[in-house]
């Protein structure tokens, strides 16, 4: 009994505290730029999710540290309102209202995966709340004619439609036979429907075409499958799960394909978790350390790499470097816009045409980034085992050549 | 007393309809908490009063959800276009298209539901204590596997609702959304206090205590079960229409048919109140809201950890419920009169 | 519908093999649940975050360079401990509750431990690799990892080990008779409360092997663990209380299932079509009974 009573006066001390501190920030308090973010701290997103939240730190440390942002003759540090989407679509459009109406936030950062961008985007464009976002790539949200959208990424269905284009310029020009097993959700469905476009335009045949259950971790059915049929290139997306999964059963069934194609394998740390038994995976990136762009900020990728790697003690995955450029599009417009008006602002970010570390960016009017492209790398371990990710595409970039077919598993 | 009651119904209606006024920035919140509140209150009406523990009453908020959100597009454009590709065509509903279409999906998202409970009611209610929960369960977990495979509603991809139309400025979406919600969770509550009323309530609370005795009594209990399932359904069904509408966006296990969350929360929020009682899952859903917002904003990323606590300290000390905590501290308020000497001496008992 | 099952039959093989090797895995990890179940009268929701913890064990091995499969002797060292801690906090406060209140308390646990995972060890999805390599049957057409045959191997022989250890020991004679009665069992002078606590260690020790074995051939996340729990419901469902065989038997069954289900409606309706088959079989059951006027219970 008189637990109880302790819990009842503790819990009802709690409820008046929370129920009486309703604070209101404003959208710009003192010299602070406030933007707010819904990221999953926690959920089956929540390694992406941290990911994209330590880019933005990144770059906000980096920014403020640097002289901040300078508005109307004045200086402005940036400073992020975080709340966890718990990887969940319902939440996150709860979270996009939240931050609006009660935080009175008046400037967005994206959430990660497309999912939960397409939630947030109707609601951000009702207030008409300018958004920044890295990390919905669903080619989906950028047809809906949303204004105060703008993604840094190139949309979802390009992430791999180099893969099968080479894989036919490989073949003579001739359609090749694709395995594909994708995640039953909207980014990993996106990246299919531009394998869809792609195997179209080629003349190639899809002759396996899985869907991947979200709690999935097994696919031994989908790769026996691809052992008997035999494709030419198979690919796989699912998040850092998916990559993780597929390369492991390869390895252990002996999954003999010309050519593998993944996503999220930067995120999963591939050639760390699995050493040798990545090698070849060919992967789809929005960004790589030894692309040659630059900035003023963060100067280039390998020093963004380096910074990255000190400040959180892991090398940046390519949702990071993303995250940390949107915000430098976000200070680019504030300065060109000179105002904290959201309409200003807004038409500021849709002129925007800059080079980051992570690629040039200008919008297209839908609102997703067209001046840049993606590359392809590929796991290559040298004799020591020793695995690193090497730009086979565009060759512009290329640091080593194409590994083409994937060695059969007899002869590694 | 009459009197005293009426007041207090009163004067919840008048903040209930006064609300969005008077705190504009939590509309949504409100929304949601109307709607935890219906699906707390529907399930008390299994859980609480029949004892039967579902689990799966999540089948039916999901199913109305995406239900609705068909409707609501399938009457003026071709579902498969709105969702092929993740919805990447665009089609604009106007308002009057907009509110015809929801208010007919609504109707369809009461009324299959309600069918549907009482077709498989006949085989779920015949399972009894966990089975019947684990039943259930199943029947929500599965629905929402298997809807995340069709093509036609979106599958993984999700299935963007029509979105509001550009009529009445920015509040109008919020208001439209809230007074749905609470207009359903006034006629919910309306409809479940005059079922408690009735024998009917009586007849539950019969199975609840013992269905062989009940049934021996000459009661056809499976009839009432699956009535009061329906009951449930139909409601449940409404909650979640209304709530695709207002997030706009319905994804299979997320959103829809989210057992996970909504679907334990909606028994953890009547537990919390009291089960068995008219107000126990009203208060238990609202407490339960305030706690999970404020731990949102306060615990960032450590919600789940004072979530976990709070449910554990609830069922093991308050299994009764906050109504039942009351009831036992103050039981003449509940109308009953305890002899002094016998409670002593019941206590010494224990 | 996919008919390239039927076309290459001897993917029927392979999907029986994987569905045996898989379903091995869950019938252990249902074994504990059953255990308690059939003991304690309660549903544990967190057995699944128990099999994670028990992966991480395993995983923090590899890490540290030990090689993972000692983990099977390791994790359920640790994880004794550990659930005899979750029960003297909580568990043996629901013992002789309502199974409702059981689930209800299971569940926020499981809620607990996800999160404290994700703060202990970060929520990257990880795994352990074994280095096992692959064995080919009939002319290279039929392949079985060794890291899943080495977890089936593993969890048959803690299986049989528990199975002798009840009818052998001092310990295992007093779970039973616990089991079957627990009010005589305490007159006769068993210590119930001792015997509930090892009963639930044993049930941690045992998802902790699980978990070892699942970092070894699959992947382990904080937020991974309700799909095992919910597989080793319906196994022990579908075998019924305190029959093992019947635990051993459903869960290949499940696991052969599942494959098989895979290939031929597809991998999307993969874990639907699982559950919807636990709906038919209670309803199935449920209907069986009712012709002689009695129920499940």
């Amino acid at each position: 009994m008189k637990i109880k009573n302790y819990i009842v006066t503790f819990v009802s001390a709690i409820a008046l505290l929370l129920s009486t501190s309703a604070i209101s920030f404003a959208k710009v308090v003192g010299d602070k730029i406030i933007l707010g973010a819904a990221v999953s701290l926690t959920g089956k997103y929540s390694s992406n999710g941290v990911h994209t939240q330590n880019g933005y730190n990144m770059a906000v440390e980096r920014i403020n540290s640097m002289g901040g942002v300078k508005v109307g003759g004045k200086t402005y540090k940036f400073d992020i309102i975080y709340y966890d989407d718990e990887s969940n679509p319902k939440r996150a459009a709860q979270l996009a209202e939240r931050l609006i109406s009660q935080d009175k936030v008046e400037f967005m950062l994206g959430p990660y995966s497309s999912g939960l961008t397409k939630a947030m985007a109707p609601v951000t464009e009702k207030y008409g709340v300018p958004m920044v976002e890295a990390n919905g790539a669903s080619r989906s949200l950028f047809t809906k004619g949303y204004k105060y959208l703008f993604a840094v990424l190139a949309p979802a269905n390009l992430y791999l439609d180099v893969a099968i284009r080479t894989a036919v310029e490989l073949n003579g020009g001739k359609g090749v036979k694709i395995a594909q097993a994708f995640e039953q959700d909207a980014f990993s469905q996106d990246v299919r429907l531009g394998i869809l476009d792609a195997a179209k335009e080629t003349g190639s045949e899809i002759i396996i075409d899985d869907k991947l259950p979200k709690e999935l971790n097994d696919m031994a059915a989908t790769l026996a499958k691809v052992k008997v049929a035999k494709p030419d290139v198979l690919v796989v997306s699912g998040h850092t799960k998916g990559a993780l999964t597929a390369i492991r059963q390869i390895a252990e069934m002996k999954v003999d394909v010309p050519m593998l194609a993944m996503t999220h394998c930067d995120a999963a740390k591939l050639s760390k978790q699995h050493g040798k038994n990545s090698q070849y995976a060919l992967c789809a990136s929005q960004w790589h350390k030894t692309l040659t762009y630059k900035d003023k900020w963060f100067k280039d990728g390998m020093t963004y790499d380096a910074d990255f790697t000190k400040m959180f003690g892991y090398a940046p995955p390519y949702q990071a470097a993303e995250s940390s450029a949107a915000l430098l599009v976000f200070k680019d417009a504030f300065e060109r816009a000179n105002s904290f008006d959201q309409k200003k602002v807004r038409d500021a970010l849709a002129a925007t045409d800059m080079q980051t570390f992570y690629g040039n960016i200008k919008f297209a009017p839908g609102g997703q980034n067209v001046s840049k492209p993606m590359v392809l790398f590929q796991v290559i371990c040298d004799s020591s085992g020793k695995c690193e990710n090497k730009v086979v595409a565009p060759l512009k970039w290329a640091s080593a050549k194409l590994i083409h077919p994937i060695p059969k598993w007899s002869e590694r | 007393m009459i009197n005293k009651n009426l007041i207090i119904y009163l004067s919840i209606l008048i903040f209930g309809l006064a609300a969005p006024f008077v705190f504009p920035a939590f509309k949504v919140q409100l929304s949601i908490l109307c709607v935890l509140i219906i699906l707390s209150i529907t399930w008390n009406i299994q859980g609480g009063e029949m004892g039967y523990n579902s689990f799966g009453n999540i089948l039916f908020y999901g199913l109305g959800m995406y239900l609705c959100a068909s409707v609501q597009v399938g009457m003026f454009f071709p579902l498969a276009e709105w969702t092929e590709s993740g919805g990447e065509k665009t089609f604009v509903h106007t308002p009057a298209q907009f509110f015809q279409g929801f208010g007919v999906g609504l109707a369809v998202a009461a009324i299959v539901p309600t069918i549907v409970a009482g077709l498989i009611g006949y085989s779920i209610l015949g399972l009894r204590g966990h089975y019947f929960a684990i039943c259930t369960l199943g029947l929500g977990v599965a629905a929402g596997e298997i809807s995340g495979g069709i093509e036609i509603i979106g599958a993984g991809q999700g299935f963007t609702t029509p979105p509001f139309p550009n009529i009445g400025g920015l509040e109008a979406r919020g208001e439209f959304f809230y007074f749905c919600s609470f207009i359903t969770l006034v006629l919910t509550f309306l409809a479940v206090k005059s079922i408690y009323s009735t024998r009917f309530k009586l007849v539950l609370n019969a199975i609840r205590d013992n269905e062989d005795k009940a049934e021996a009594m000459g009661i056809q209990t499976m009839k009432y079960k699956i009535i009061g399932w329906m009951i449930s359904a139909f409601f449940c069904g409404l909650a979640g229409g209304i709530m695709g509408g207002l997030v706009g966006y319905i994804d299979s296990t997320d959103v829809a048919f989210d057992g996970r969350e909504m679907g334990v929360f909606m028994v953890l929020m009547a537990i919390l109140g009291g089960k068995g009682t008219l107000w126990g899952p009203v208060i238990g859903a609202t407490l339960f809201h305030i706690f999970k917002e404020g731990f949102w904003t306060f615990f960032l990323g450590w919600q789940y950890v004072a979530l976990g606590v709070l449910i554990v300290v609830i069922v093991i000390y308050f299994p009764e419920g906050i109504m039942g905590w009351l009831r036992e501290k103050y039981p003449e308020r509940f109308g009953e009169v305890i002899d002094e000497a016998d409670r002593k001496a019941q206590v010494e008992l224990k | 519908m996919d008919l390239l099952i039927f076309q290459a039959p001897i993917l029927m093989v392979q999907a029986s093999m994987d569905g045996i090797l898989l379903g091995i895995l869950f019938a252990l990890i249902a074994y504990g649940m059953a255990l308690q179940w059939g003991v304690m009268n309660i549903i544990n929701i967190a057995q699944g975050d128990l099999v994670i913890l028990g992966g991480y064990i395993a995983y923090f091995m590899y890490l540290y360079g030990i090689h993972p499969a000692w983990g099977v002797i390791v994790s359920p060292i640790i994880m004794y401990f550990v659930g005899i801690g979750i029960y003297k906090l909580v568990i043996n406060k629901v013992v002789d509750r309502d199974l409702f209140i059981s689930i209800l308390a299971t569940f926020g646990i499981s809620i607990l431990f996800m999160q404290l995972m994700n703060f202990a060890f970060g929520a990257d999805v990880v795994l352990a690799n074994s280095g096992y390599g692959t064995t080919m049957l009939f002319d290279n057409s039929v392949v079985l990892p060794n890291s899943k045959i080495f977890a089936a191997v593993i969890s048959i022989i803690f299986a049989i080990g528990l199975v002798v250890y009840m009818k052998k020991s001092k310990l295992g004679r007093a779970i039973r008779a616990t089991a079957q009665n627990a009010r005589a069992a305490k007159i006769l002078g068993v210590d119930t409360e001792k015997v509930y606590a090892a009963t639930f260690g044993i049930n941690a020790a045992l998802c902790g092997v699980a978990g070892a074995l699942i970092s070894i051939t699959f992947t382990i996340h904080p937020y991974m663990g309700l799909p095992y729990t919910i597989r080793s419901f319906m196994i022990v469902i579908v075998a019924g209380l305190g029959n093992l065989p019947g635990v051993a038997i459903s869960g290949m069954g499940l696991g052969v299932f599942e494959e098989f289900a895979d290939y031929i409606l597809g991998t999307e309706f993969r874990i639907g079509s699982v559950f919807l088959l636990l709906v038919l079989i209670l309803v199935y059951r449920r209907f069986k009974l009712s012709k002689k006027r009695e129920y499940l219970k």
